[in-house]
């Protein structure tokens, strides 16, 4: 039964590989700890399996060979009220099997979990909001939300990932199934996990933990980069922020409304933590936690009225007049 | 010797009282006022099925949300309150009162006694769990919550600290779902310390607890384990309540509480819940599979091991729920072990129910095809349970449609399978009256199908990354075409409820008369006429061996020469 099922997710993706970006599988791992889960579930997957057929047989074969020729049969079968040797032997073999899987399982945990962190692996803190990511690359000096960027890694020369999880809010969970499992982010609280994708290309998840209202729409993106696009990507995000004369007037709206106090942008007085980091806010390609894609109308949209793409989302509708929305979304198409 | 005479028969003669000359305003208050086991094993039925309907209905509008990606039927704010009330009632509101039902109906009559040990206390228990429904549903109208007048909880039913914080929940909705869990939860104490008082000191003569039918070693079993867990899950909502209004911290984390430790205390109660939920369902299959096999029970003594082993072990396995929470590996190792072998004993269950149907001559009637249903389901959830409790698997499926699909497993598939299985067997005790089989079988084969549909889908969708609690998902993830499965499953289901109500209807009026054993079974229930007078028994039962009826309809080769 485990492999058909496993027959049957692979026949399903293989039909759709024109899709823009790769389907989320747990079968399709990218990165260690996914790919060390995933042949301890083809494992296990074994294992139960055979127990299913055997039960199961037995199971429809007692169904099919003793079932009543007639509703009513006036003679009763002969009587039987038990075996010790039966019993004793339906509880050895399945305490056998439970050794077998938990030694297998264990070796598994203590492979992920307790690897020796290798000394060149990159440092992020993920930290949960209400319904968005922040990612801090204190190594790299970088603040950025939402769209995580992370170098890909070589078999002989490995860079992986180690990410510190905590959270500003409520309980969240970072889940992208083909780089690793998922991780809780809680408050008061650090967790740690880590991955080594090695195939470069865009990963997908979403937050794992009902956390609130938008708790379907906190989506992951995961961007695993090449060692020039990654050099490139953290050469960007070191520019100083935008100071484009031309949108001035935007500049002035985004400082003077309430913005400022829940946003950041570098080089302008700006510097609010309630809501993700905008310095280099064109850099991504979704907005909000991956709600919409990011582009002028849907930024124009999304300041109207955030409930457009989130409905319950903690930033407020601000009330702003078509032409203070002009100007702001002109001021944000510039923040590269 | 004197006791070798079985005094069953007598009972036999005692016709059921005359009740027709009531006015409809006497017999209602006769209900209402009841200390009559069987009178609220019945009402907690009808209450239970009447939530039964509410739960479900939320359940198919979150199907209809779910048909396809970005779908506007319900709003976020309504999905999230319908998911946490669903979750609330089916387990609170469903599955433990519909249980306990069952058990206060049944255990009376299977060891031969005329009413509990504390009848009023069972009223007043019932009672309880009764307003402590109807508290959690007043939330809808009168919990004037975070989204405005006419709110119900809405934080799930694990309701995860510190979303249940004032900061994150400002208004009362979270406030019905604590007092609700704790008015209902002293309700199912207080029930718990009746069926084991019953138990332990109201059983017939020459019925000693290895004589016991199993249906009633199992609810004495199971009521024991909800004396353990309802306790730290009432300590925890009280706790809850000190935080939000007189200023503790205990899960409070802007001030320096734990969100780990509500984790800790929810699945402490949590884990063993779910056998203090499936264990019944054991007893149900107990009951049916050795009647419709005509065949005893398969090691007894076995079966009343393992239901024991199953609660002791279920008490060491709570944090196989928090293997993403960020523990040390041995304590992933710890749990992953513990929860292994739980599968053992709930092994042996299966092996000896196959035992038990092997060399019989079944009889697919109703109740029978429910509990294959029921063993073929649960042996499929047994071996998922197994697949979870391997944490690097779990760190992967925890919190996917993978465990909704599990559960409803184990929930659906096992349970109701044998509440159903349950309703038909004792129904024509209950009433005087079959249930149609002609819709019994409509009910069973619709159920059966609509379930596999839903349910098989949705561990697909957990492979796929589906994560639980959304109220929508974005169309590039590829969920749609299994979603719109899911939901068509859904409907399937529902369309086998209603005919299920028609049926219990249907019967009360037009069914064919029952007689007092329509079954040709064993237990003492049997022995005495359908309804049963309030009394019970006319004289009290002597009995001699686990089978009493099977002794005397066979008085030639009598259980009682064979058991020790
Ligand atoms: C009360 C605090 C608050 C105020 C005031 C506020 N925002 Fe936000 N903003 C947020 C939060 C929180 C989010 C994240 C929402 C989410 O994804 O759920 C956000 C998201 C955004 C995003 C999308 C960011 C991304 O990376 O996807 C933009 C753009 C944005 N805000 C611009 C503005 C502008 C312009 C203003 C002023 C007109 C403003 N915000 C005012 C809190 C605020
Ligand atoms: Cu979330
Ligand atoms: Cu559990």
């Amino acid at each position: 039964m485990g492999i058909g099922f496993l027959l049957w997710t692979r026949a399903c993706f293989a039909a759709d590989t024109v899709r823009p970006s790769s389907p989320i599988n747990i079968f399709a791992p990218a990165s260690t700890p996914a790919s060390e889960i995933y042949h301890l579930t083809l494992f296990v997957f074994a294992i139960t399996g055979a127990m299913f057929v055997v039960v199961a047989g037995l199971l429809c074969f007692a169904v099919f060979r003793f079932r009543a020729r007639k509703l009513y049969e006036a003679s009763e079968p002969p009587q039987i009220y038990g075996s010790n040797q039966i019993e004793l032997a339906w509880t050895v073999i399945p305490v056998l099997t439970v050794v077998v899987l938990f030694l297998a399982t264990a070796r598994v945990i203590f492979a992920i979990q307790d690897a020796p962190k290798p000394p060149a692996a990159l440092d992020v803190t993920v930290i949960g909001h209400q319904f968005w990511w922040e990612y801090r690359y204190p190594s790299l000096g970088i603040v950025t939300a939402n769209e995580l960027h992370v170098p890909l890694s070589h078999l002989n020369h490995p860079t992986s990932t180690y990410l510190r999880l905590t959270s500003a809010d409520v309980d969240h969970s970072f889940w992208v199934p083909q780089l690793a499992g998922k991780t809780d982010l809680i408050p008061n609280r650090v967790n740690e996990m880590w991955i080594d994708p090695q195939r470069p290309g865009l990963y997908l998840g979403q937050c794992a933990q009902f956390c609130g209202v938008e708790h379907a729409k906190m989506l992951l993106r995961v961007y695993v980069d090449t060692p020039e696009q990654f050099t490139a990507w953290v050469k960007d995000q070191h520019r100083p922020g935008n100071q484009d004369p031309s949108v001035a007037a935007g500049r002035r709206v985004f400082e003077t409304q309430a913005c400022m106090n829940c946003h950041t942008v570098t080089g302008t007085a700006a510097t609010g933590r309630f809501g993700p980091d905008l310095t280099h806010f064109m850099s991504r390609s979704t907005l909000a936690a991956g709600a919409a894609v990011n582009n002028a109308a849907n930024i124009r949209e999304w300041l109207k009225s955030p409930d457009h793409f989130k409905q319950g989302s903690l930033m407020p509708a601000m009330q702003l007049s078509d032409q203070q929305l002009d100007e702001l979304v002109a001021y944000l198409s510039t923040l590269h | 010797m004197a006791d070798q005479v079985l005094t069953i028969p007598d009972s036999l003669s005692v016709s059921p009282p005359q009740i027709a000359d009531e006015t409809f305003l006497e017999r209602l208050h006769g209900w209402v006022v009841t200390v009559d086991h069987k009178k609220l094993g019945i009402l907690y039925v009808l209450y239970s099925v009447f939530f039964l309907f509410v739960a479900g209905a939320e359940a198919l509008c979150i199907r209809i949300q779910l048909l396809r990606a970005h779908n506007h039927f319900l709003s976020a704010a309504v999905f999230n309150r319908f998911f946490t009330m669903h979750g609330t009632t089916m387990v609170f509101l469903v599955g433990m009162p519909i249980l306990f039902g069952f058990a206060n109906y049944l255990i009376p009559l299977m060891i031969g006694a005329r009413d509990m040990a504390f009848p009023r206390l069972n009223a007043f228990s019932f009672w309880l769990t009764a307003f402590g429904g109807l508290l959690l549903y007043f939330s809808f109208i009168g919990g004037f919550g975070l989204y405005g007048v006419g709110s119900a909880p809405d934080v799930g039913w694990f309701a995860y600290a510190p979303l249940t914080a004032r900061a994150f929940s400002p208004g009362h909705s979270t406030d019905y779902w604590a007092l609700a869990l704790i008015v209902s939860g002293f309700g199912t104490l207080g029930t718990a310390i009746n069926i084991i008082a019953t138990v332990l000191s109201m059983r017939c003569r020459g019925m000693t607890l290895w004589r016991m039918p199993l249906f009633a070693w199992l609810m004495f079993v199971v009521s024991g384990l909800t004396l353990i867990t309802i306790t730290p899950l009432t300590a925890a909502q009280i706790m809850l309540l000190i935080d939000r209004y007189l200023g503790g911290h205990f899960f409070d984390t802007q001030a320096g509480g734990s969100a780990v430790v509500w984790m800790h205390f929810f699945w402490i109660f949590g884990h063993p819940e779910v056998y203090v939920l499936v264990m019944p369902a054991f007893a149900i299959a107990n009951e049916i599979i050795p009647v419709f096999s005509r065949k005893a029970i398969f090691g007894y003594p076995a079966m009343v091991a393992a239901s024991a082993a199953i609660a002791f072990v279920s008490l060491g396995v709570w944090a196989h729920h928090m293997f993403t929470v960020g523990m040390t590996s041995v304590s992933n190792a710890f749990f992953t072990l513990s929860t292994m072998l739980v599968g053992v004993p709930t092994g042996i269950k299966i092996f000896n129910w196959v035992a038990t149907m092997w060399g019989g001559r079944i009889r697919f009637a109703t109740p029978m095809l429910f509990c294959i249903g029921f063993l073929f389901q649960f042996l499929l959830a047994g071996l998922t349970g197994i697949m979870l409790s391997v944490s690097p698997l779990d760190w992967q499926l925890h919190n996917s449609y993978f465990v909704i699909a599990h559960f409803h497993y184990v929930l659906v598939g096992a349970i109701v399978f044998n509440i159903f299985a349950a309703i038909y067997y004792w129904y024509p005790k209950a009433t005087g009256r079959m249930l149609s089989e002609r819709l019994g079988k409509w009910h069973f084969w619709l159920f059966l199908i609509g379930f596999h549909i839903t349910f098989d889908t949705m561990h697909f969708l957990g492979f796929m990354g589906m994560p639980r609690s959304i109220y929508t998902f974005e169309p590039d993830r590829g969920w749609d075409r299994l979603n719109m499965i899911v939901s068509i499953g859904g409907f399937i289901q529902g369309v086998a409820v209603l005919i299920f109500a028609v049926n219990l209807v249907w019967s009360y009026y037009r069914g064919q008369p029952a007689g007092d054993d329509p079954w040709d079974a064993w237990t003492l229930e049997w022995a005495t006429a359908s309804p049963p007078p309030e009394y019970n028994f006319a004289t009290e039962p002597v009995v001699r061996s686990r089978r009493p009826l099977w002794d005397l309809k066979h008085p030639e080769d009598p259980d009682w020469r064979y058991e020790q």
